[in-house]
C-alpha cells in the first residue's frame, strides 16, 4: 500500500485493483467476508434470472406456511410464506437490491459529504475547524436513532421536504429513500469527519502538501488532489464498517415503520410485518434477521480482513 | 485546577449544544403543528377544533416567546406538557428514565463483565485456539443488530422453548424475567466490541518490556496479569466503554420498541412518531447532557487511569 514507488511505475487502474483483491486472498477471513458480500450482490443483481416466485404476488391460502412447504403449483417454498402469502425467499432476495442499494447510496453521500467537512476542518484549521466540529457535535450528540426517528417522521410525503420532491418527478418509493439518505447524511457524515479530520492533521505536514503551496495551489486543489487520496487507506477499511452500520440502521428503520413503503420487500419492515401473529411466524420473522446478519457480518469481516492487509505492508 | 477548567469547558460546549438543537428542533417541528393538533383531536376533527385546540395551548403563539417560554420553563423545572399523553413532560418521563436505567445498567455490567473476561482470556494467550474462538464469537455477534438477536431470542426463548415472555411491558408490576430478552440482545450486539478492544489492549501490553521482565524475574504468571498487565490493558477499553453509553441509548430505542419495553426510548420514538414536540425536545436534552457526561467521565478516568496523561 505505501511502497507506490516500488511498484510498476504505469500500473492501470485495473492491475492495481486486481493486485489488491490478490492480497485478500491472504486473509482468509477477509476473503469469506468478500464471499459473503458478493453472494448478496450477485443475488440483487441476477434476482431476475433466477426461478423465484413474484415476491409480490399474495396467496391466499398459502399465509405463513412453514420453510420447505409445497406450493399449490407444484413448486416449494423454500424458506415459507409471510402472512399475506408472498414467498419469503423471493422477497429476501430481491429485498437484497433495496439494501444495497439504499445502504451502499447513503453511505457514499454521507462520505461525500464527511470528507469534504473533515479535510476542510482538518486542512483550514481555524475556525473551519471550530465551526465545523461544532456542527458536528451538535449532530452526534444525538443517539443516532433518535436523529434518524426525528428527521424522517417529519420529512414524509407529506412534509415540504417530500412534496417538493414528489414535484420533481420522483416517485414515493424515491422520496422515501432520499429522505433516507439525508438522515443516514446528518447522522453518519460528523463520524465521517472526525475520522478525516484526523488523518488530515497528520497529513498536511507532509513535505508534497507544502510543495503544492508553494506551487500556488488552491486549497480547494490541495484539499480534493494532495489530501483526500492519501487518506484512502483507513478511509477503505471505515467505509466497509460504516456500510454495515448504515445497512443495520436502514434496516432498523424498516422494522421501525419509518422505511421504504410497502409492499417493497424491506428486510427490516418483513420482520415487523408478521411480528403480531406470534409463534406461527417464527419462520418468517428468522429469516429476513438472518440476510441482514449475513450480510453485516460479510462487511465486517471484509473490513477486518482489509485492516489486516494494511497493517502487513 | 486544570481540571476544573475542563470541566468549565465542556459545560459550555455542553450547554451550547442543547441551544443549538433545541432551537433547531423547535423550527423542525413548527411547520407541523396543524398535523400534531389533528393526531390530538383525531382525523375527523373539524378545522375549526384543531385551530382552537392550539390557540388554547400555547402553541399560536410567536415561535420566538414559545421557545423563551420553553426555555425559561426547563430551567426552571416546567418541561411543559405532553400533547400525546396529556401529562407534565417530566412526571412522563421520569419513570420512564428509570426503567432504561434498570436496563441500561443492566446491559453495561453484563456486557464491560464478559467482554473484560473474554478479552483478557483472549488478549494473553494470542494467537491460540481460545483466542480464534473468541474472536471469531465477537465478529458474530457484533454482525447481528439488535432487532435481529431479538428475533431469534424471540423465536428460540418464547416460541420454541416458551421460557420467557415475548413482551416486556411490566404490565403486571416489575418482572425480572421480562427484563431478560431485552437486556440479551443489547449485550450480544455490543459485548464482541469491547472484547476485541480488551483483547488488542491486553496483547498489546503482553508483549511489552515490563511483563516480559516479571514474567523472566520469576514472578508467578497470574501474578504478573493481575497486578502488572491488566491495569495498563483496561485504560483503553475503558474510556471506549463509558463513551459507548452515548450508543447504548440509540439502541435502546430499538430493542424498547421490539419489546414494548416502557421507556425512554420506545417514549421518544413514540413522541417523534406523534410530533409531541415537548417531549422530543425533553429527551433530547437528556441525550446531549448524558453524551457530554459520559465523554467527561471517560476523559477523567483515562487520566486517573493513566498518569503518563496530565491536562494541559
Amino acid at each position: 500500500m505505501t511502497d507506490v514507488a516500488a511498484s510498476p511505475p504505469r500500473a492501470s487502474r485495473l492491475s492495481k485493483f486486481l493486485r489488491a483483491i490478490g492480497l485478500l486472498r491472504e486473509s482468509p477471513i477477509g476473503v469469506l467476508g468478500a464471499f459473503l458480500v458478493l453472494f448478496w450482490v450477485l443475488v440483487a443483481i441476477f434476482a431476475d434470472l433466477l426461478p423465484l416466485y413474484d415476491p409480490l404476488a399474495q396467496s391466499a391460502p398459502d399465509l405463513l406456511k412453514p420453510a420447505l412447504s409445497p406450493a399449490p403449483d407444484g413448486g416449494t417454498y423454500w424458506l415459507g410464506t409471510d402472512d399475506k402469502g408472498r414467498d419469503i425467499l423471493s422477497r429476501l432476495f430481491y429485498g437484497s437490491r433495496l439494501v444495497l442499494f439504499w445502504s451502499g447510496f447513503a453511505t457514499v453521500v454521507a462520505y461525500a459529504v464527511g470528507m469534504l467537512m473533515g479535510v476542510a476542518a482538518g486542512y483550514r484549521g481555524g475556525w473551519w475547524d471550530e465551526i465545523i466540529s461544532f456542527i458536528g457535535n451538535v449532530f452526534l450528540a444525538f443517539p443516532q436513532m433518535v436523529l434518524y426517528i426525528v428527521i424522517l417522521s417529519q420529512l414524509g410525503s407529506d412534509s415540504p421536504v417530500g412534496q417538493w420532491l414528489a414535484a420533481a418527478g420522483f416517485t414515493t418509493v424515491w422520496v422515501k429513500g432520499l429522505t433516507i439518505v439525508l438522515a443516514v447524511m446528518f447522522a453518519t457524515a460528523p463520524q465521517v469527519a472526525r475520522i478525516v479530520r484526523g488523518i488530515v492533521l497528520d497529513l498536511k505536514t507532509r513535505d508534497y502538501v507544502a510543495a503544492a503551496e508553494v506551487r500556488g495551489e488552491s486549497p480547494l486543489y490541495i484539499m480534493i488532489v494532495e489530501l483526500l487520496p492519501n487518506a484512502r487507506g483507513p478511509l477503505i477499511v471505515d467505509a466497509c464498517l460504516r456500510l454495515g452500520y448504515v445497512t443495520i440502521a436502514i434496516a432498523a428503520l424498516g422494522f421501525l415503520g419509518l422505511g421504504l413503503p410497502p409492499p417493497d420487500p424491506d428486510w427490516g419492515k418483513m420482520i415487523s410485518e408478521v411480528r403480531g401473529f406470534g409463534a406461527m411466524a417464527a419462520n418468517a420473522m428468522i429469516w429476513p434477521a438472518l440476510a441482514i446478519s449475513t450480510l453485516v457480518l460479510g462487511l465486517n469481516l471484509l473490513a477486518d480482513g482489509l485492516r489486516e492487509i494494511s497493517l502487513r505492508d | 485546577m486544570s481540571m476544573l477548567i475542563l470541566a468549565a469547558r465542556r459545560l459550555a460546549s455542553m450547554i451550547l449544544i442543547m441551544l443549538v438543537i433545541s432551537v433547531l428542533l423547535f423550527m423542525f417541528f413548527e411547520g407541523d403543528k396543524l398535523n400534531l393538533a389533528m393526531r390530538v383531536l383525531g382525523q375527523y376533527s373539524t378545522m375549526e377544533g384543531r385551530l382552537q385546540w392550539l390557540q388554547d395551548n400555547g402553541y399560536n403563539r410567536n415561535i420566538l416567546t414559545r421557545y423563551l417560554s420553553w426555555l425559561y420553563g426547563f430551567m426552571t423545572g416546567d418541561w411543559k406538557e405532553s400533547a400525546q399523553f396529556s401529562a407534565p413532560v417530566f412526571d412522563f418521563l421520569l419513570p420512564r428514565l428509570k426503567n432504561t436505567a434498570i436496563l441500561g445498567l443492566c446491559v453495561f455490567l453484563l456486557t464491560v463483565g464478559i467482554s473484560l473476561v473474554l478479552g483478557v482470556l483472549s488478549g494473553i494467550a494470542e494467537a491460540s485456539l481460545r483466542d480464534r474462538a473468541i474472536t471469531v464469537l465477537s465478529v458474530l455477534t457484533t454482525s447481528v443488530p439488535e432487532f435481529a438477536s431479538a428475533t431469534f431470542l424471540v423465536a428460540i426463548f418464547v416460541y420454541w422453548l416458551d421460557w420467557l415472555p415475548g413482551s416486556s411491558s411490566f404490565s403486571n408490576g416489575f418482572a425480572w424475567n421480562e427484563l431478560v430478552l431485552p437486556v440479551a440482545a443489547l449485550v450480544i450486539y455490543n459485548f464482541g466490541y469491547y472484547t476485541r478492544m480488551t483483547r488488542a489492549s491486553m496483547a498489546e501490553v503482553m508483549g511489552s518490556q515490563y511483563v516480559r521482565t516479571a514474567v523472566l524475574k520469576g514472578l508467578p504468571y497470574g501474578r504478573v496479569i493481575m497486578r502488572h498487565a491488566l491495569r495498563n490493558a483496561l485504560i483503553a477499553p475503558f474510556t471506549v466503554m463509558i463513551l459507548q453509553l452515548n450508543y447504548l441509548l440509540s439502541g435502546v430505542v430499538v430493542t424498547e420498541v421490539f419489546f414494548a419495553y416502557d421507556g425512554y426510548g420506545k417514549a421518544l420514538f413514540d413522541a417523534a412518531m406523534f410530533g409531541d414536540v415537548y417531549l422530543i425536545l425533553a429527551g433530547a436534552m437528556i441525550a446531549v447532557v448524558v453524551a457530554v457526561l459520559s465523554q467527561f467521565i471517560s476523559d477523567i478516568g483515562y487520566t486517573f487511569l493513566n498518569p503518563r496523561i496530565r491536562f494541559t
